[in-house]
């Protein structure tokens, strides 16, 4: 086996001692460099790295230890075997040699024998070393890609949205934690906060088909079920059973008025409407996602009114297990303490953020946990104005010629969503596209009409009140689950028209129907309340009802001329 | 050794005892406890009485065992669990696949 040739340094003030280690070594076949004393040890070390450094102990000017010291200072993370020679026999002085940052120590006189072994260890050693920083250079560089995988996944939604905070710790990646924001193109928004198990890599991995299926979905109008099952059905299929996502997501419905909330394996978060003075706990019901057969997952969420100045927080265990200097953990009693006591107009992320970093006596830069605040934001209210100006790029003439119809039977009218996939179709007319917040608006409406009033023969004046809320949700399940027979139709005709484009819509279910005929105004006619008709007649150019009252028909058209759509109501 | 095992006496019963720290560093000795154990075992116990903190992996730990042990048709129970533990098992709901006493 060659011998490497090292570049080895020698120091010592003794002539003759420098000559003979000089020898040996360079019989040995290294280069050797040599200098008289600790001062120049340290300039030569500065101007050419050796491999191997032979420093006498007792040397003028500046004496090894010292030497040592400055040459482990420069070379930083690199190893630099430093042996010192020594005539000191003592067990204790030898020792000493040792914990002042020595290698090894050599004794004069040189055994020659011994001094050639020593290389070699040391060379052995050496090669370790720089293994050990390749090895450690690819996981950085591993952790980086996953780290600008992670930041274009996360950066694709509405993270920006003018009614979310949001505080993701700069070592997300590494935690596994994720916050995913996107609108329905009806213009509800859902939100995801998630928790992988696991550290770098592993964890990233579980975002990817997270994301996927989540921007995926919401962009098609599918509701949070839907999502969590399909996320919930990818991850189990795809990731390990040790590696799950704890997660917490939300979908602000905005033509319900409500929120819509799944919690499975996070902390609990909370909704704070500080003017009513209450706080309510998001309890998580459920298992986290990636556990569950597809047959066994569960989704039994928290429905709660959307308050005016509600506003849902939700955050990752990082922030309950901050750690003072002194080892106390924030702890959840603390975090909802600050909720409880706080005045009416707190800025309460800021609050959270800035007790946070004092209790752990943290800097911005070492926020190691992630914190969200959603509030319904008013502005992106899905209301039409009576006349609403979207430019176009071009006049389209594809309006679309076609119609369809679509039948829920009880099996189907208990478990499926039907508008998702409606407003998916009716969205292909590129005509349509533009006015997809009013269209949703229009299909809910008609459909929930049918199916809340006129087959579950529900009451919209239930909602009044926070307690009926959960109540009217609870009769509205309860009488689903029990229903024996039902259905409803729906009908769809997409057509041009003189100037732009027509949509009829026909509703019709097998429920009894009710007193559409009655004169009194909406707000006077118990019959019509809740079923949304001023709603509807000023989104719609016509609204008209069939006796026995259980099918409805309405027309939405849009004009289409050279660069401008116009909605004519 | 942070993870002890024994069987019970007609050798159909395994438990798994966890001290200390429940955590990523017990992953080998925990996988070795329950794949080294001898074959037809009806139940499966991890006690948890001197487990002082569960993390993540320790759950998905959890996952492993139960996947070995039978997936939905298995029987493990996880007892002698010290309030902060049965919290952290109660929060991701994961009584809803074991017996947590």
């Amino acid at each position: 086996m060659s011998k490497a040739r090292l570049r080895i340094l020698v120091a010592d003030d003794n002539a003759t001692d420098r000559l003979i280690m000089e020898t040996l070594l360079k019989r040995q076949g290294h280069d050797v460099r040599t200098v008289l004393n600790g001062e120049e040890a340290v300039q030569s070390f500065a101007e050419s790295r050796p491999d191997l450094v032979l420093m006498d102990v007792m040397m003028p000017v500046l004496d090894g230890i010292s030497a040592a010291r400055r040459m482990r200072e420069m070379a930083g993370n690199e190893l630099v075997p430093i042996i010192f020679l020594t005539s000191l026999n003592d067990a204790r002085d030898l020792a000493a040699c040792l914990e002042a940052g020595g290698d090894d120590f050599l004794s004069k006189p040189y055994n020659p024998v011994i001094l050639q072994a020593k290389i070699k260890a040391f060379s052995r050693l050496r090669r370790l070393h720089g293994e050990m920083q390749r090895q450690q250079e690819y996981l950085v560089a591993e952790q980086q890609a996953a780290k600008s995988l992670f930041d274009r996944i996360a950066h694709r939604g509405v993270l920006n949205a003018s009614n979310i905070r949001y505080l993701l710790s700069p070592m997300a990646i590494f935690n596994g934690d994720v916050l995913l924001a996107a609108r329905q193109p009806g213009g509800d928004m859902l939100v995801l906060l998630g928790d992988f198990t696991g550290h770098g890599l592993p964890a990233a991995v579980g975002i990817m088909p997270l994301a996927e299926i989540f921007y995926g979905m919401v962009a098609k109008s599918f509701g949070l079920e839907a999502i969590l099952r399909e996320i919930n059905q990818r991850l189990k299929a795809v990731l390990p059973s040790s590696v799950f996502c704890c997660a917490t997501a939300l979908h602000l419905n905005y033509r319900n008025r409500h929120i819509e909330i799944w919690a499975g394996g996070l902390p609990d978060g909370v909704i704070h409407c500080p003017q009513e003075g209450m706080c309510l706990p998001i309890p998580s019901r459920h298992l986290p996602l990636g556990i569950l057969h597809p047959d066994s997952f569960r989704y039994e969420p928290q429905i709660v009114e959307m308050m005016p100045d509600a506003a849902v927080y939700l955050w990752s265990d990082g922030v309950v297990e901050t750690t003072s200097p002194e080892g106390e953990m924030f702890g959840e009693e603390r975090l909802l303490d600050l909720f409880t006591t706080a005045r009416l107009g707190t800025d309460m992320f800021a609050l959270i953020t800035q007790r946070l970093r004092e209790f752990g006596h943290l800097s911005d830069q070492s926020d190691d946990y992630s914190l969200v605040q959603i509030r319904p934001d008013q502005a992106v209210e899905a209301v039409a104005s009576r006349e609403q100006s979207v430019p176009g790029t071009r006049a389209s003439r594809q309006i679309g010629d076609w119609s369809m119809e679509y039948e829920l039977r009880v099996d189907s009218l208990r478990v499926s969503d039907p508008v998702p996939l409606l407003m998916h179709m009716l969205l292909q007319s590129p005509g349509l596209r533009k006015h997809g917040s009013v269209i949703n608006t229009i299909l809910s409406e008609l459909y929930s009409n049918s199916l809340e009033h006129g087959i579950l023969g529900l009451d919209s004046a239930m909602k009044n009140d926070a307690d009926g809320f959960r109540r009217y949700y609870q009769l509205r399940a309860e009488r689903l689950q029990t229903l024996t027979e039902a259905s409803i139709r729906i009908r769809a005709e997409v057509m041009p028209i003189r100037g732009g484009g027509l949509l009829r819509l026909r509703v019709k279910d097998s429920g009894a129907g009710f007193d559409f005929a009655s004169s009194a105004p909406e707000g006077q006619n118990p019959a019509y309340y809740g079923r949304g008709l001023t709603l509807l007649a000023s989104l719609c150019r016509r609204v008209e009802y069939f006796p026995p009252g259980n099918e409805v028909l309405v027309e939405f058209s849009w004009r289409e001329q050279g660069n401008e759509q116009r909605v004519l109501s | 050794m942070s993870i002890t095992t024994s069987s019970s006496a007609d050798g159909r019963e395994l438990t798994i005892r966890v001290k200390g720290r429940f955590d990523f560093s017990t992953h080998q000795d925990f996988r070795n406890a329950y794949e080294n154990a001898p074959a037809g075992l009806d139940a499966w116990i991890v006690d948890l009485r001197d487990a002082t903190y569960l993390d993540s992996s320790a759950l998905g730990m959890l996952l492993l065992l139960r996947d070995h042990a039978g997936g939905d048709g298995s029987r493990v129970r996880i007892v002698n669990c010290n309030p902060d533990v049965k919290k952290i098992l109660a929060i991701s709901n994961f009584e809803q696949l074991f017996t947590i006493q």
